[in-house]
């Protein structure tokens, strides 16, 4: 437990005095805020398609209300995700490529520590980060729980928060995962977001959702589970499918660890 | 304190290590001597635990390497060939982390990590960060944290490389410094630091030991005659006569050097000639200039064992 604590504060702090981690979260909120903002004040944005949606209502006669906040919390929730997509890659790929290149994995692998207290240590503090990176966008939902008619639906919002913090503990896990496979940080980087992509996407190569290679390739898109998230469903399936994808990131990374010893010259 | 027994390392198809087997004693300077590619640095890692052995075994203070590797870990202090830095810690941050790290309790991790920094020269510069230091600093930070949890077993491999003269030698005076607390295997290819540091040095050459005994050993060991060479003003074919007449010597050459004449005159080991030498020359009318003995230096050997 020491050796983790040691490991994932030192992780933190190397995040913290290089710049990687200021810019990875500044471009962060400016891009969830601007789409947040276009998104719902926009000229195409919710709101005005709300009032349309509403007008149209009126003029036929039909059609039920629409939940506002709920539809600005599902928006906002997904662009959360998708510019995590992006982002997380670059704040893992130095992960271990980093340590192998400067030589310091040498190091930790001579220290009695074990390599899974180095596994564990370094994915705690990519989830930390990553979580002091979507904490902010807890502002906009405030916002909209602040002028929100019907009353704001907390259990949304949070359940919400439940899945992004679980979808990104799948791709941190999976960037340090591919981290430690090269010494090249760009390799990891672009490495992982094409796979990361790859798994968001993977639902879109399912022929139709009736055979069994659909259904399977459904259950594997990570976008898929998350969306039953903002809908303020917290269903077992999906944080297991979450859970498990990390832990089986973090035994392969365990496993290319122990490796290192049998590759290295 | 540390024992390796018929030790091999392969890659593929080639012997990195071919069955090498010494032993170092407690508070001992061991040279590990070797061209570049020798299997040095391979030696040392398994010896770290960095890297599985092929086959052999290797004990430090009694724990088997490949066994109860932690418990070796815990012993050592290792500084690779580059040393293994994060260049955006501060000295005293990063010691702090490795000293956490290497076991040392937390009680005692501030008093180590000032123990490192005083002895390695360091104090001054605690609050810098790495990346801004010289290169003999940042070797003085790697050196710091191969001995911040006072291990009984400390591996230096090539300690001295890429730093320039004056910072060579303080790194050598330092290592002297740790010598006697600390087992030391330190990795070099530059043979004078050898000859002023090691008690012992073991010579390996394409994997394996071609010899190990003391430095001065060594040296005597293969120089099977003394030379002296003079430089005497005087006629040639009367110098080598007189030279020659002296007892003990084997055999005289003698040749033109500028206004003078040179001289090698080789005899047995045992004998120390040159007081004979000299009363030989000026007895016999000569002017004598130079006289000097050769004696086979480290890296005559180290040439005539690796090529």
């Amino acid at each position: 437990m020491r050796n983790i604590l040691a490991i994932y504060r030192r992780e933190l702090s190397s995040y913290f005095v290089s710049p990687i981690a200021y810019i990875v979260i500044g471009v962060f909120l400016a891009i969830s805020g601007l789409l947040f903002y276009f998104g719902t004040f926009g000229a195409r944005g919710l709101i005005t398609q709300v009032m349309q949606y509403r007008m149209q209502a009126m003029q036929s006669g039909s059609g039920g209300d629409i939940d506002v906040p709920f539809i600005i919390i599902q928006q906002l929730m997904g662009f959360a995700a998708t510019v995590s997509l992006f982002m997380v890659p670059m704040l893992t790929m130095g992960g271990y490529a980093e340590e192998r290149k400067r030589g310091t994995m040498e190091m930790l692998m001579t220290s009695p520590i074990t390599e899974l207290q180095i596994v564990l240590g370094k994915f705690f503090a990519g989830l930390t980060l990553y979580a002091l990176l979507i904490a902010p966008t807890l502002v906009y939902n405030l916002y909209v729980a602040k002028f929100s008619d019907p009353s704001f639906p907390w259990r949304i919002m949070w359940s919400s928060y439940l899945g992004l913090l679980l979808l990104g503990s799948v791709l941190i896990a999976l960037g340090l995962l591919i981290s430690s496979l090269t010494e090249s940080q760009i390799i990891a980087g672009v490495g992982t977001f094409a796979i990361a992509l790859f798994l968001w996407l993977i639902n879109a190569f399912a022929p139709s959702t009736g055979t069994i290679i659909g259904q399977v390739l459904q259950y594997l898109s990570v976008i898929q589970h998350y969306e039953e998230f903002t809908r303020g469903v917290i269903d077992t399936t999906s944080v297991i499918f979450y859970v498990s994808l990390t832990v089986l990131c973090l035994f392969l990374t365990l496993q290319s660890l122990n490796s290192m010893r049998w590759r290295r010259a | 304190m540390i024992e390796v027994d018929h030790l091999s390392k392969s890659y593929g198809k080639g012997h990195a290590v071919n069955d090498i087997s010494f032993t170092v004693n407690k508070g001992e300077i061991l040279g590990f001597l070797g061209p570049n590619g020798a299997g040095k640095t391979t030696t040392m890692r398994i010896i770290t635990g960095y890297l599985p052995a092929t086959s052999g075994t290797v004990r430090v203070a009694g724990f088997d390497v490949a066994e109860q590797s932690l418990e070796v870990r815990k012993r050592i202090g290792y500084l690779p060939e580059t040393p293994p830095l994060y260049p955006e810690m501060a000295v005293s941050d990063y010691l702090q982390f490795i000293a956490r790290i290497k076991g040392v309790a937390t009680a005692d991790v501030g008093r180590r990590t000032d123990y490192a920094m005083e002895a390695t020269g360091l104090t001054q510069r605690k609050d810098d960060l790495i990346k801004r230091l010289s290169r003999g600093y940042k070797q003085r930070v790697g050196i710091a944290q191969a001995i911040v949890h006072d291990p009984d077993v400390v591996i230096l491999d090539e300690p001295t490389n890429g730093l320039d003269p004056n910072q060579i030698i303080e790194v050598r005076n330092l290592i002297n410094t740790l010598a006697g607390e600390h087992t030391i295997i330190l990795s070099t290819h530059i043979l004078p630091e050898v000859e002023e540091t090691c008690q012992r040095v073991v010579i390996i050459n394409q994997g394996q030991i071609v010899a190990m005994d003391t430095p001065k050993n060594l040296a005597q060991q293969r120089t099977h005659s003394a030379r002296t060479h003079l430089l005497i003003k005087g006629e040639a074919e009367a110098v080598q006569a007189a030279l020659t007449s002296i007892e003990g010597v084997t055999n005289v050459e003698v040749s033109e050097q500028a206004e003078l004449l040179a001289a090698t005159v080789e005899s047995q080991t045992e004998t120390d000639l040159r007081s004979q030498i000299a009363a030989c020359v000026i007895g016999s009318g000569f002017e004598l200039y130079e006289l000097r003995t050769e004696t086979l230096s480290l890296e005559d050997v180290f040439r005539q064992l690796t090529t």
